[in-house]
């Protein structure tokens, strides 16, 4: 039983630590800020959301799991909070993002 | 006043979960804390719709796991376009009027936009929303989404 919690934790685990690493390799791939943004976004839903889980499934049913759930939904309620904050900045302070039209029609829609 | 009652109990069950201690001295405190937040709360004006929304209909409890399933989808999309050799983006932004008519409801559809890899909400106005999607796909289907609905069948009476 411990075997089959463990393997399903670790598996948690290792699709999270893959997901931030998607993540960070999107945000050096991406052309400009508000798509960097989106790369980003990966790393704080299933990146995050996926390492809180393998932990979780580690924790068992104890209170270290409900904190570890409220973390979970702190970051769900805090991170697009800032996104939007910071999208907004941009957008107030004039950064224009580089839309598909500008460039060729030859990136594949 | 029913709602700092509920406020006083979510606080006390806040404090009893991250403890985990029981004894007499720590259960008074907690019972303490959550009465002086309750009264600082009320003091504030923060006691309302917006700071403590328990009037959200109990469908919101069924709309997570659905956004979650969402956020799952579109972050394995994100995933597929970043590592593909030839990053296959079109970023576009739409402008579309939301149909909440609450502005916790406005609130919870512009968050579950920007939670959802792929599409970020840039302003939300209550007659207009701006959202940038990094590809059309994903951008044009904010519009009158399935979100959308979902979340106004979950927001209370305005």
């Amino acid at each position: 039983m411990t075997t089959w919690i463990d393997a399903l934790s670790w598996a948690c685990l290792v699709g999270g630590g893959f997901f931030c690493i998607v993540g960070a390799v999107g945000l050096l791939r991406m052309p400009d800020f508000y798509t960097r943004m989106h790369a980003a976004s990966v790393i704080e839903t299933l990146g995050a959301g996926l390492i809180l889980l393998g932990l979780i499934v580690q924790a068992g049913l104890t209170l270290v799991a409900v904190k570890l759930l409220m973390v979970g939904v702190l970051i769900f309620f805090a991170s697009p909070t800032a996104t939007h904050a910071l999208a907004r900045a941009a957008m107030v302070r004039g950064l224009k993002p580089l839309l598909a039209d500008d460039r060729s029609t030859a990136s594949k829609p | 006043m029913f709602r700092s009652l509920s406020l006083f109990v979510f606080l006390s069950l806040f404090w009893l979960l991250l403890s985990g201690f029981f004894t007499p001295f720590l259960l008074s405190a907690g019972v303490g804390s959550a009465l002086a937040v309750v009264w600082f709360a009320r003091r504030m004006d923060v006691v309302d719709h917006e700071g403590h929304p328990i009037d959200l209909g109990p469908k919101v409890l069924l709309y997570w796991p659905w956004l979650g399933l969402q956020i799952v989808r579109s972050a394995w999309a994100v995933s597929r376009i970043i590592l593909h050799p030839a990053l296959p983006i079109s970023p576009m932004l739409v402008r579309f009027k939301p149909t909440q008519r609450t502005g916790v409801g406005r609130v919870i559809h512009a968050q579950s936009i920007t939670l959802t890899p792929g599409t970020i909400t840039i302003e939300a106005r209550p007659n207009e929303f701006l959202v940038h999607g990094l590809t059309r796909e994903g951008a044009l289907a904010v519009v009158d989404s399935e979100m959308d609905r979902r979340v106004t069948a979950c927001e209370g009476k305005p």
